[in-house]
């Protein structure tokens, strides 16, 4: 018995986490006949939306309904929209021309915000979790309520984007290898 | 000091950040785990010396005080339990890298293993320490997340089969316990665990037994107690020796300690309880005669693990301060040995390629130091004196004796399985250890990360599994300091006050 073909060890493990795949950059497309143009051009408009949608619901979360886990469950679904149209490649993600996602970059650092978020009031001599209500003034807007306990929904929402991506491009690939195996695709 | 309490459930996790940040580097991966778990040793120590010294630690999480926010105790039982948790799951990550550097090399980093154990290790600091009924389900939750990663990682397809079940199980006690926690609260409008402790006490009595009832299979379940114990032999023996052995070490252990809190605290008996003396008894015979009957080695430890979960449920269902005492002395000395067994037993697997007890024989000759190993786990095990089995067995004996005529049958039980486990032992020992040498087998599964039948030695594995058996050495030298300790938090759990006072006050505690 050999080794099944696209096990983890396949990947040099020095790669395994470098971004590969590009999603609909501008100017780029699948080289593949199964497009659909209504989904892809209807995706490009949309991207952009969804994700300041995601940062509304991650900064009014405090106060009304949304918050970290929902805004960065959005932003991933803004992603999902973005894999579904334009996906066909099995590593991470890349969005834009600069920007390289590593989904488990974005799930440490996420989660890392989000713990030292919560020891941070320690240093204050307040206990774990505490958060403080700082009052910004900003010249054209007026008062600003910033709650330090945004900074563990950040944390949050960085750690939910990654996992939804790092599913992506677990069980997405997955699926795109089955459906190649099965002919499915050309 | 009770921002220390917290330290214990943030420090793996951020170490499981960081694990993930440095995925590249096999060397800082290692160092983080190992760091922050000796760190999270430490404060555990000084949390066991703060409780034991004056009251419970109590950590009001976002200053919320209870019963409104959570909060985190550090008890003696807890802080106790915790240190020796945490000292085995060092011994076992330092005997699982060893494991990978002598198969794989010193470079060869794993993206999953590091993030993953120590979110297993969050799990059971938070399952120790939290003082709400629901954050107990998300510290279930977390541990039973990773441990599903672990049993299942990177394997072949009998494996999986196998994982299968332990999850499907897993799911349905979590489903349960949810459901408890809904009926808990809705007839109460609390989860505090020092609230209900006052309200349940108010609710009718058969509500009571039913949420009671809840409670015992829920957790029952986790700690694999008889009936509820058939998912155990058929999924922990197949994970790699060194998962297998924290999950064997912990996990049920955990489901113990949840059983010990919640029946204590929020539904006290006013004597021996019949229903748990003959679950008891039943657990311990079933869990004894079964590993008889194994020729797989990891089966007959795992059976041997569901008969000693029978040991500590015999002390809880005595119900008074020296039952709990002893079970919580048990359950300290059984989490080293256990781990300590099913470490043994990956060595012996390594060595001889087949987990068989019959295709293996003569290893006292090629390996003594394997047959050291061995056998002083295995007679602690069994509770030959002067080991911690046998002070842990002792503190269980003396509670029944003095607890009426029910109990005292029972003691004869665990005598009597206290026997039979040194009768699987011995078979064991004779078949492995003494007999005609037999050629190690070849690895049957080349293709997993599991290589086994290889003579090539990795002396630190050697030196891990060493320390383990030194700990639990040593829990036999400290053993009447311990017992002290145990047996004032036995009247603690027993008194339920000192619990209700540090985590709500004076004034609203009757």
């Amino acid at each position: 018995m050999t080794a099944s073909p696209n096990t983890p060890e396949r990947v040099p493990w020095k790669q395994w986490d470098e971004p590969s795949g590009q999603w609909m950059l501008p100017g780029e497309h699948p080289p593949t006949a199964e497009r659909t143009l209504l989904l892809e051009v209807v995706v490009r408009i949309l991207f952009p939306t969804v994700l300041v949608f995601s940062l509304y619901l991650l900064i009014v979360g405090h106060y009304g309904p949304g918050g970290g886990f929902s805004g960065g469950l959005v932003a991933g679904l803004a992603f999902v929209l973005r894999y579904i149209a334009g996906g066909g490649t099995d590593l991470g993600a890349r969005v834009g021309s600069r920007i390289r996602l590593r989904p488990p970059m974005l799930v440490g650092v996420g989660l890392s915000i989000a713990v030292l978020t919560a020891l941070a009031p320690t240093a204050f001599g307040a206990p774990v979790l505490a958060s403080a209500k700082l009052s910004v003034a900003v010249p054209v807007v007026g008062d600003v309520d910033l709650v330090t306990s945004l900074f563990l929904d950040v944390g949050v929402y960085l750690l939910i984007i990654g996992v939804v991506l790092d599913l992506l491009r677990s069980l997405g690939s997955g699926i795109e290898r089955d459906a190649q195996g099965a002919g499915e695709r050309s | 000091m009770s921002a220390l309490v917290t330290l214990p459930v943030l420090l793996p996790m951020l170490g499981a950040a960081l694990t993930v940040l440095f995925s590249r580097s096999a060397f800082v991966q290692r160092l983080i785990g190992i760091v922050v778990l000796a760190v999270v040793s430490a404060v555990a120590a000084v949390l066991l010396v703060a409780a034991d010294q004056g009251a419970p630690v109590v950590a009001e999480l976002g200053g919320w005080p209870a019963p409104v926010g959570i909060v985190l105790v550090a008890d003696r039982l807890a802080a106790l339990l915790l240190l020796i948790s945490t000292l085995v799951t060092l011994a076992v990550l330092l005997y699982a890298i060893d494991q990978r550097i002598a198969d794989y090399g010193r470079e060869t980093a794993s993206t999953t293993f590091h993030p993953i154990f120590l979110l297993l290790s969050t799990g059971v600091s938070l399952a120790y320490l939290t003082g709400d009924l629901f954050t107990l389900f998300v510290a279930f939750e977390i541990m039973l997340a990773a441990s599903y990663v672990l049993i299942t990682r990177r394997t072949s397809a009998t494996r999986i089969r196998s994982g299968m079940t332990y999850v499907i199980i897993s799911l349905t006690s979590s489903l349960l316990f949810l459901t408890t926690i809904a009926l808990v609260y809705a007839a109460t409008g609390s989860v505090n665990l020092a609230d209900l402790a006052e309200r349940v006490g108010e609710l009718p009595t058969g509500l009571q037994t039913v949420l009671a009832l809840m409670t015992v299979v829920v957790f029952g379940i986790k700690a694999a107690m008889v009936p509820l114990h058939f998912w155990l032999p058929d999924s922990y023996p197949n994970a790699p020796a060194p998962v297998t052995a924290l999950f064997a070490g912990l996990l049920t252990k955990v489901g113990i300690y949840a059983l010990l809190r919640t029946q204590t605290l929020i539904f006290p008996l006013d004597g021996p309880s019949t229903l748990l003396l003959v679950i008891a008894s039943l657990t311990m015979l079933i869990g004894a005669l079964g590993a008889l009957a194994q020729d797989d080695l990891n089966r007959l430890l795992s059976f041997l693990l569901v008969s000693h979960i029978g040991f500590m449920l015999f002390g809880l269902a005595v119900f008074d301060a020296a039952g709990i005492a002893g079970t919580a002395l048990y359950v300290v000395h059984h989490i080293t040995v256990q781990a300590t067994l099913f470490l043994v037993s990956g060595l012996i697997t390594r060595r001889t390629g087949t987990v068989s007890i019959d295709a293996m024989g003569g290893l006292a000759k090629t390996s003594p130091a394997l047959a050291v190993l061995f056998a002083v786990p295995a007679l602690t095990l069994a509770g030959i004196p002067p080991t911690s089995g046998f002070v842990a067995k002792l503190a269980l004996l003396q509670a029944g004796a003095g607890a009426g005529l029910e109990t005292s049958l029972v003691a004869g039980v665990v005598i009597l399985a206290s026997l039979l486990t040194l009768y699987a032992m011995v078979r064991v020992w004779v078949r492995v250890f003494w007999g005609a040498e037999k050629p190690p087998l070849t690895d049957p599964d080349p293709t997993d990360e599991l290589i086994v039948g290889t003579a090539r030695t990795a002396k630190p594995m050697y030196v891990a599994t060493g320390a383990l058996v030194a700990v639990s050495l040593t829990i036999a030298m400290v053993a009447g300091p311990l017992s002290a300790v145990t047996g004032r938090a036995g009247q603690d759990l027993f008194d339920r006050a000192p619990y209700q006072v540090a985590v709500l006050g004076e004034e609203r505690t009757p």
